[in-house]
C-alpha cells in the first residue's frame, strides 16, 4: 500500500499520452499500453515525482470536489497496481 | 452479422515494427526474418523512415519497434531514432546487443529512446554463442544490457526458447533479473521463416513444454513485483491458435528494409498477395487501402469451423501464414486449432524431433 509521503512517478519508458485515433488517453509503456480513463488520467499527471502521494489526493479531491476517502482508495489500487508492473516508481 | 462486422472501417493501428535492416552479425537458426534476405543497396533511408514515422502517427500509431536484423548495423541508427521519438512515438529498439557500442547507446538515450530489449539466446555463454553461430556474443550482450540500465532506461530481456535450452528457463529469468531488466520475455520458437526451416533441429518435447508451462508459473508466483515475465507458449502443442499479430491488418504493421508494408513478419510467405510500398503510397493510404492489408481483414473470409465459433473475434481463425504453411491454403483454420479437421498434421510435425546442427541464418 502507497504510503501518503511517497512520491510517485512514471519512470523513463512509462509515458502518459492523448490520442484521439484510440479513444483518449493512453499509458504507453515497454511492449505494452493500457488505456486510461479520464480519471486515471487526471492521477496519472500528477505523478511527477514532486508530490507526495498525499498530496496527490488533497488536489485531486479539491479539484473535482469528491469525497477524500473514495480518491484516496481509488488511486492507491490504481497506483500500487502499476508498481507491481514496475510502471511507476517511489 | 459476420458480413457487418467486416464493412467497418479499419480500426486505427497500435504499433509498427520498422525493419530498418536486414543486416546482422548473428545468424540464429530461429530468425523471423524471411529466408530471401533484402539487400543493403534496397534499404529506405533516414529521410524516408522520418515520413514513414510522421504518417504512422497521423494515422493513430503510437509505438514504434526498430528492429532488424540488427539495427545497429545502421549507421544512421541514432538520427532514425530520433525521428521516431519526434514523431511522438514510443520508441522500442529491440537488438541482439551485438553492433551498438556504448557510446551510440549514450546518443540513443540523448535522441529520447524510451526502452530496450535485448534478446539472450541462452544463459550458459558458449551455448549463447553457438545458437546465435558468433563467438563472442554473449559477453557483448551483458556490456549492453549493462550500459542500458546504467543510462536508466527500462531493459527486457527476450530470451527465444527451444529444444536446446528449454531447462534453463529458471537460469535464463534469474540471468534476466541479475542484469536488472523490469521484464522478461520467455519466447517459444514460432516456426516461421528460419525457423521453419530448422523447426525438427528447435522442437522441444511434449514433457519439456509442459514442465516449461508449471515451471514459468512458479516463477511468476516468487518474482512477483521483482521482474514481470511475459511468455510465448509454442503454439504446436496448444488447443486453440494464437491470434496472430491481434487480427490481421488490426492492430499493427511491418516495414521492410526496402519499404514494403506488411500485416506481419512473415505475411511475404504467402503467395499471390500485393504489398504496396512506401516508396509510391503514404502509411494511411496502405493501412486502408493495400489489397494485402484487406486480404484477410476481419472475419469474412472465415470457413467453417471458424464462421460461427464463439472464438472468431478472438483469434480470427488463427496464423493465416501458418495456415498456409501447414495446409497449403492460406483461408483454411489455422491447424493448431483442436478443431481443425487438420490438427493431426501438426501433432505428426511436433513429433519430428532431431538433434541436428543448424541451419544457420546467413544473407
Amino acid at each position: 500500500m502507497i504510503a501518503p509521503d511517497a512520491k510517485p512517478r512514471l519512470p523513463r519508458g512509462v509515458r502518459l499520452t492523448h490520442n484521439p485515433a484510440h479513444g483518449g488517453w493512453v499509458l504507453l509503456a515497454p511492449e505494452r499500453l493500457f488505456k486510461a480513463d479520464a480519471i486515471a488520467a487526471e492521477i496519472l499527471k500528477r505523478c511527477t515525482g514532486e508530490l507526495t502521494f498525499a498530496a496527490i489526493v488533497d488536489d485531486l479531491a479539491k479539484t473535482f470536489t469528491a469525497p477524500r476517502e473514495r480518491i484516496s482508495a481509488d488511486a492507491a489500487d490504481l497506483l500500487d497496481g502499476l508498481i507491481e508492473k514496475k510502471l511507476l516508481e517511489l | 452479422m459476420t458480413a457487418m462486422a467486416d464493412t467497418r472501417a479499419p480500426t486505427a493501428p497500435i504499433g509498427l515494427l520498422a525493419e530498418l535492416t536486414h543486416r546482422c552479425p548473428l545468424g540464429c537458426p530461429y530468425c523471423s526474418n524471411p529466408l530471401n534476405l533484402e539487400r543493403r543497396e534496397d534499404e529506405l533511408d533516414a529521410a524516408t523512415w522520418k515520413r514513414v514515422f510522421n504518417e504512422a502517427a497521423q494515422l493513430g500509431v503510437m509505438q514504434v519497434h526498430l528492429s532488424g536484423g540488427e539495427p545497429g548495423a545502421r549507421r544512421d541508427l541514432v538520427e532514425i531514432a530520433a525521428s521516431a521519438r519526434a514523431a511522438g512515438l514510443y520508441t522500442n529498439l529491440i537488438t541482439s546487443g551485438v553492433g551498438i557500442t556504448t557510446r551510440t547507446m549514450r546518443d540513443l538515450y540523448e535522441a529520447g529512446l524510451d526502452h530496450v530489449q535485448v534478446s539472450i539466446q541462452d544463459s550458459d555463454a558458449l551455448s549463447c554463442d553457438h545458437i546465435a553461430g558468433y563467438s563472442g556474443a554473449f559477453q557483448r550482450k551483458h556490456a549492453l544490457a549493462g550500459e542500458v540500465v546504467r543510462l536508466g532506461l527500462p531493459l527486457t530481456i527476450n530470451a527465444v526458447v527451444h529444444r536446446a535450452n528449454i531447462v534453463r528457463i529458471g537460469e535464463m529469468v534469474e540471468l534476466a533479473i541479475a542484469l536488472k531488466a523490469k521484464r522478461v520475455e520467455i519466447a517459444h520458437v514460432q516456426y516461421y521463416g528460419w525457423a521453419l526451416k530448422n523447426r525438427a533441429a528447435l522442437m522441444p518435447t511434449r514433457e519439456q513444454v509442459d514442465h516449461a508451462i508449471g515451471q514459468l508459473e512458479s516463477l511468476r508466483r516468487a518474482q512477483r513485483g521483482c521482474i514481470v515475465i511475459d511468455a510465448v507458449l509454442p503454439d504446436y502443442y496448444a488447443r486453440f491458435p494464437k491470434p496472430c499479430v491481434g487480427g490481421w491488418g488490426r492492430r499493427s504493421l511491418n516495414v521492410t528494409p526496402s519499404g514494403r508494408v506488411l500485416p506481419c513478419h512473415a505475411a511475404e510467405s504467402i503467395p499471390g498477395l500485393e504489398f504496396w510500398n512506401v516508396r509510391n503510397h503514404s502509411v494511411g493510404e496502405i493501412w486502408l487501402s493495400s489489397p494485402a492489408f484487406n486480404a484477410f481483414r476481419g472475419t469474412a473470409f472465415l470457413r467453417e469451423p471458424c464462421a460461427s465459433c464463439e472464438r472468431r473475434e478472438i483469434d480470427f481463425g488463427g496464423c493465416r501464414c501458418q495456415a498456409f504453411a501447414l495446409t497449403g491454403d492460406a483461408r483454411a483454420t489455422d491447424p493448431v486449432c483442436h478443431l481443425s479437421s487438420q490438427h493431426a498434421l501438426v501433432t505428426e510435425l511436433a513429433a519430428i524431433q532431431e538433434d541436428s546442427s543448424y541451419s544457420y541464418r546467413r544473407m
